[in-house]
Parts: C-alpha cells; sequence; structure tokens
C-alpha cells in the first residue's frame, strides 16, 4: 500500500534536514518552488512576515545568495561551521488541500561553536505542494524557542 | 626583558595601558580593568537606553541596561519618559521582565509591591504591617537622569556629568544628519536582532569606524550585490574620512555622497531600488516623494560612533552592552519611517536582513573575526593590539576636528582616548 500523503511529507521533511545538516545545499535548492518562502522570525508569534524584521526572509534569490555565501568559500564564519545535526519529531498535520499540505513538528538543532555543542530548539512549520514530480517545498517557518532574546551568530540554515 | 605588567597597579594606571597608536591587549581579557571600566565609564558617563518611538505613547515601556545594571524606559500618563532602575525597593526583585509592551503599573512577582510608570509605589498589601515603619512617598523605583537628542535617550548615573548635548559635542551635527534616512516622516524602530559574541565590547566598539576589515571580512557580502552596488561599497580607495569628534566620539565617512540624503534628490534612481520606486509609484506616490524615499532607504553614507553603547550605523542603531569582561551583547536595532508606505518600510527592513543580525551576510562574519581577536589576544604575557594606522597622515577636517583617511584608525584612538581620560585617577574622584 503507498504511503499516506502525510507520511510521504514527513519522508520529504526528514529528507530537507539530511541535506542540510550534510551541507548538500544545491539539492537542498533544488527541493523548493521558485516563489516560496524561507522564514526564521524574530517574534515567534509573527504571521506578517513581509512587514516584520525577520531573522531571515528568503525568497528564491535571496535563497541562492545565502547558499552562494556558505559554499564559495568567501566567508570566514561559514568556512568555520562545523556542521549540525537535526531531530525533528512531533510531527503534526496541520491542513491538507487537493494543491498542498501543511504540517508543524519539533527540531532540536545541534552545532558545534568553540568546541561546546550549542542546542537550536524550535517549531517548524512547512507547506508543501503537491506536483507531478512529487512534493515541493514552498514554504518553512522556523520558530526558535529563544528568538526573542540573543542567539549566537548563525552560519548554517535552520 | 620585556616587562610583565603589574596586575595589581593596572587599574591605577591606565596611562600605560593606551598609548597613541596602541593599547595593551589586556584590555579585552583582565577582569579588574572590566570592573573598573564599569564603574568609571557605564556608571559614570551617558549611555544610550532608547529611542523615543520605542516608548511613543503613553503606558509604553522597554527594558535595557545601563552598564550591567538592568534600567526600565517608560512612558508616563502625561507622557513624560523615564528611566527606573528594575529593582524592587523591598528585596530587590525585578519589576519587568518584557522586553517592550504597554502598562499600567510595574508590579513585584515577589510581594506584589506596585510602581506607576513614573515609579512611585502605589501600592502595598497587607500595609499594616507597615505602620510607622515606611512612607511609600520615599521608596519609588530609583530614577536616573535622562535626557534625548533627536529621540535618542541617553541615561547615566552621574549627577554631575556635563548635559547631554556638551558630552554629545562634535557629533550632534552627524545625529541630524543621520535622522533624516526615515525620508520625511518620524524615525521609527521596526524591531532589533540580538547576538552575543565571547569578546569584550570593545571589539566592538572599534569594529564601527573600522573600514580597514570591510572587503576582507565581508567579502561575501559584496559578492551577493550586484554591481553598481558593490561599486558603492568599494569605499577603501575614495574620498572618504574618519574624524574625530571629541569626547571619544568618532564618525567614519564611507560614501560622501550619501552624508545628506536631503541632497540631490535629482540623482538616478539605482538600479537595486528600481523595483522600490515602482511600487511607491503604483500607490500614487508622486515623483518628488517617490525620490525622497529612494534617496533616503540605503541609510547615510556614514557610520558615527558614540562612546561607549551606541553607534549611528549606515542604516540602523548598533547596540552594545558588556555582559563580562568576555562576553558582549549586541542589538543591531532597525529603523525607518512611522507611516511611510509600505514598501518604504519593508525595503529597510528587507535590506537590514540582508546584512545585520545573527543571519545576516556580514554580522556573522564580523562575530567571527572578534571573536578571534579575543582567542588570540590570550597569547603571550605581554602584547600590543595596534591602532596606529594613518597615525602620520592626519589632517583637520572641514569642522577643524582631527581627521585621517577613510580606512585609517582614527575613531578607535579616539574611543581609547576617552577611554583613558574616564579611566585614570583623576575622573574616577
Amino acid at each position: 500500500m503507498a504511503d499516506s500523503m502525510f507520511q510521504q511529507a514527513i519522508d520529504f521533511i526528514n529528507r530537507e534536514a539530511d541535506l542540510l545538516d550534510h551541507k548538500a545545499y544545491a539539492d537542498w535548492l533544488g527541493l523548493w518552488e521558485r516563489d516560496g518562502t524561507y522564514v526564521v522570525p524574530v517574534d515567534i508569534h509573527a504571521t506578517d512576515f513581509a512587514n516584520t524584521l525577520n531573522f531571515a526572509y528568503d525568497d528564491h534569490a535571496m535563497r541562492e545568495m545565502r547558499v552562494a555565501r556558505l559554499k564559495n568559500g568567501e566567508s570566514v564564519s561559514s568556512e568555520a561551521q562545523e556542521g549540525t545535526v537535526r531531530s525533528l519529531s512531533r510531527f503534526c498535520l496541520l491542513d491538507e488541500d487537493e494543491a498542498s499540505i501543511r504540517l508543524r513538528c519539533a527540531m532540536f538543532l545541534s552545532e558545534v561553536r568553540l568546541a561546546k555543542p550549542l542546542l537550536y530548539p524550535a517549531n517548524v512549520e512547512y507547506r508543501l505542494t503537491k506536483t507531478a514530480e512529487g512534493l515541493r517545498l514552498h514554504t518553512k517557518v522556523v520558530r526558535l524557542i529563544n528568538a526573542g532574546h540573543h542567539l549566537n551568530t548563525v552560519a548554517f540554515i535552520f | 626583558m620585556t616587562q610583565l605588567i603589574d596586575i595589581e597597579n593596572v587599574t591605577a594606571d591606565p596611562g600605560r595601558l593606551v598609548e597613541e597608536g596602541r593599547v595593551d591587549k589586556s584590555l579585552y581579557s583582565d577582569p579588574a580593568i572590566f570592573a573598573q571600566e564599569l564603574e568609571r565609564i557605564f556608571n559614570s558617563t551617558w549611555v544610550w537606553v532608547a529611542h523615543e518611538s520605542e516608548v511613543a505613547e503613553a503606558g509604553a515601556y522597554k527594558t535595557a541596561f545601563v552598564g550591567r545594571q538592568p534600567v526600565i524606559v517608560s512612558r508616563d500618563r502625561k507622557k513624560n519618559i523615564h528611566v527606573l532602575l528594575n529593582r524592587c525597593r523591598h528585596r530587590g526583585a525585578t519589576v519587568c521582565e518584557g522586553k517592550r509592551g504597554k502598562t499600567r503599573a510595574f508590579t513585584c512577582p515577589y510581594h506584589g509591591w506596585g510602581y506607576s510608570l513614573d515609579g512611585e509605589l502605589r501600592a502595598i498589601p497587607k500595609p499594616e504591617e507597615y505602620e510607622g515603619v515606611i512612607d511609600k512617598q520615599e521608596l519609588p523605583l530609583e530614577r536616573l537622569r535622562h535626557d534625548s537628542y533627536q529621540g535618542m535617550i541617553f541615561a547615566t548615573f552621574n549627577e554631575e556629568a556635563e548635559p547631554l548635548e556638551a558630552f554629545l559635542g562634535g557629533a550632534k551635527k552627524w545625529i541630524d544628519l543621520f535622522m533624516k534616512q526615515s525620508g520625511g516622516y518620524p524615525l521609527q524602530v521596526l524591531g532589533d536582532h540580538r547576538f552575543r559574541f565571547p569578546g569584550n565590547w570593545k571589539i566592538q566598539l572599534e569594529n564601527t569606524t573600522d573600514a580597514y576589515h570591510f572587503p576582507i571580512v565581508h567579502k561575501s557580502f559584496i559578492s551577493s550585490l550586484d554591481d553598481q552596488t558593490s561599486e558603492v561599497f568599494d569605499f577603501l580607495d575614495g574620498e572618504g574620512f574618519v574624524e574625530d569628534l571629541g569626547n571619544g566620539h568618532s564618525v567614519m565617512v564611507m560614501i560622501p555622497e550619501l552624508v545628506d540624503l536631503e541632497a540631490n534628490l535629482d540623482d538616478p534612481i539605482p538600479e537595486r531600488f528600481a523595483e522600490l520606486a515602482e511600487a511607491l509609484r503604483a500607490e500614487g506616490h508622486d515623483e518628488a516623494e517617490v525620490r525622497r524615499l529612494v534617496r533616503a532607504v540605503g541609510g547615510t553614507g556614514f557610520n558615527l560612533n558614540l562612546f561607549p553603547n551606541v553607534a549611528c550605523s549606515m542604516a540602523f542603531f548598533r547596540v552594545l552592552t558588556p555582559i563580562s569582561v568576555d562576553e558582549t551583547e549586541i542589538h543591531h536595532v532597525a529603523i525607518g519611517g512611522a507611516g511611510a508606505p509600505a514598501p518604504f518600510n519593508q525595503t529597510r527592513m528587507r535590506l537590514h536582513e540582508h546584512f545585520q543580525g545573527p543571519m545576516g551576510f556580514g554580522t556573522p562574519d564580523d562575530a567571527e573575526g572578534w571573536e578571534r581577536v579575543q582567542k588570540g589576544s590570550l597569547a603571550g604575557p605581554d602584547g600590543w593590539i595596534l591602532v596606529n594606522r594613518g597615525l602620520k597622515r592626519m589632517a583637520p577636517s572641514a569642522d577643524g576636528n582631527p581627521a585621517g583617511a577613510v580606512c585609517s584608525e582614527t575613531g578607535m584612538r579616539a574611543a581609547y582616548q576617552m577611554w583613558k581620560r574616564l579611566m585614570s585617577d583623576e575622573a574616577g574622584e
């Protein structure tokens, strides 16, 4: 029996996480719809991202530039970044229609900084579109639980 | 043999640690020096705490720090601004933990003492046990002396400090120019990015007037710009300059043609703002308004560093808070125009997100450099940090102040001379 759409979406999101942890950024860009949006809000309750200050609010062009910066060897912080490990769980189906499916999950992401592991817990929301070629990433909103306080600088993609 | 620094006497003689063109590396890592800085600098001079737009309405508040001391900036029902120590007069708990917001009163969560927005103690649960013991009028939240210039609110613990405008002195002209970037609307804080780095506060202070690092550290940012914009940011060999404005303040002009944002309104609209211009025209704004907003949207062509804790940096306020000798919190405060067209403020926020903050294309690389300075400064028993770039090529500015090339270390020297003045025994007495 074919997996349910919900299970397919979970598989898609886990694959996206694996690509990011392994810095396979070109493949990650390939998961996106061109008109998709990647957001890391400062205010974890924000919904009007265009009219709010975010940590990241990336359209296709900004995503491409962000990836170029992480890969092209010109950014000292990106070069120093040793890697991330993220774990996704507590998947929850928010809604689904013919065109798309929306999910939310918990993310625990750890990176090593100055020889110490740092933890970034977040609620992450996804909207995936259903296409003839399979699911595509349309919206990803990373709500870090400590976004309202100070962060360390980030040289990876949540 | 090189003489080791006598730690016991270090704090008694800051003159030995700060010379004209170099400072001792212990300034980044010695806890005794840090403790003395809190007292003689942060507790003694004017420290920026807020912009008035952050407490625009009656009942609004914002929490902040003067050095390491928590304060509340509030606006009372009569719209007067107050800067209050965030400490209940009973047993010392903070009475407000929100970043910013609106309230009718500050109520201590421990025993319920309630204070009004001007700090007056209004309510004490079960007051009868205090009969003949305390008088409410004598126990308000402690108030700090404060004053504003162009909406920038500064506070000080020092009743003897010179008036704010005298302290700002030569920097006032540049603050006036900086405020033109809200495009004819009242300047408004739009939000902030907060991050910490494991390094001393002065490393960040130095950075604001350090053009020398820009093409090296921010190569990846420059690569992400269109050709026309990256040319604008190629300012190291240009006509820019760094000017010592007195009292530790300095200005670094990187892009002279963007010093006055109300001038040259007929210049061609830069490629990167063509979309904004179209969006504004589509909203029905006339061409004069479109040009004024487009000219203002990218911010000024200079960084103004105000000793000790705030900078008016191109298009945002850069605020530092010392956490410990080797940790500093930084806020990059985004600004726009209150009531300005949405595309204008949206563009300003997108520009802010592009470079600033923990996920910007600039800040993480700055922080990496600063961390390296803190780590490297621990190497060796003795050593100097050089801030002597351009020392022998100084010339008076148009305003008669000492000035050097845009990539000189004039601004750092200005800050360290103020540091030395405040840290000397005379200032501490």
